[in-house]
């Protein structure tokens, strides 16, 4: 599948960021027509992979979110990375509702609703080294 | 993209009103807002209006959770009204719709 449009962008790792990673990203999957629903989906999944990024990653300390994204003709696929603490264990980080941070009232349901409303999910993380999330979405016009 | 917030009570009832984009940024600036509130009130229903709220996360599932902990542990209930679709989708998701009603 060749891709017909690509941009990458890198920001620090704010929390004000998180309105602005997933308000771009769905701007640029405007151009593939979705609908409202699938983009409500991309712009949350967005969300939940930034922040995590934020929160996990950096553990709310200065650093960078490297955001790739990559359009075909009838889906997006999402790069999320930081240069973070990174996991050993991502299997238990997808587990629902276990969070390492529950003082924070973080839910645990981050890497559950980027599984439920993307198409794909892929995690790679490396203690020490960083987290980097892939994620697909395809859209069904009206 | 900022949350606007409203805190009504009456009686025993304290309603809090939101407006705008509900993720980890707009959430970490409104929870002491609304715990003291709770602290300060002798309310024994929480009422959040979601009705104003155009975007939600899990931080939003955070949010909400924590404040449902805190009336509880009070020895009141909350509920959420006027969700979105899309708000709606996330909250099942998360299993809110099983702690507390929903309309």
């Amino acid at each position: 599948m060749q891709p017909i449009n690509r941009m990458k962008i890198e920001f620090d790792s704010k929390s004000t960021n998180e309105a602005f990673a997933r308000v771009v990203v769905a701007a640029f999957a405007a151009q593939l027509d979705p609908t409202l629903e699938d983009l409500a989906d991309l712009k949350t999944a967005v969300s939940e992979a930034v922040t995590n990024a934020i929160i996990h990653g950096y553990e709310q300390k200065p650093g960078t979110i490297y955001m790739e994204c990559i359009l075909y003709s009838n889906s997006i696929k999402v790069i999320i990375e930081d240069h973070g603490v990174g996991m050993d264990d991502i299997d238990k980080a997808r587990t629902p509702a276990f969070t390492t941070k529950p003082e924070l009232e973080r839910s645990g349901m981050g890497f559950s609703v980027m599984e439920s409303f993307m198409d794909s999910l892929y995690i790679e993380s490396k203690k020490g080294k960083g987290t980097r999330v892939t994620m697909t979405k395809k859209f069904f016009r009206d | 993209m900022a949350l606007d917030i409203t805190i009504k009570q009456e009686n025993q009832v304290l309603t809090v009103y939101l407006k705008g984009e509900l993720d980890h940024h707009a959430v970490s600036k409104i929870k002491d807002a609304i715990d003291l509130q709770i602290l300060k009130t002798p309310a024994k229903k929480l009422v959040l209006d979601m009705s104003g709220v155009t975007f939600m996360d899990s931080s939003g599932i955070g949010l909400i959770v924590g404040r449902y902990n805190r009336i509880r542990s009070l020895g009141g209930s909350m509920t959420i009204k006027n969700p979105s679709q899309t708000l709606l989708k996330i909250l099942k998701m998360s299993g809110i719709d099983q702690l507390m009603k929903i309309n």
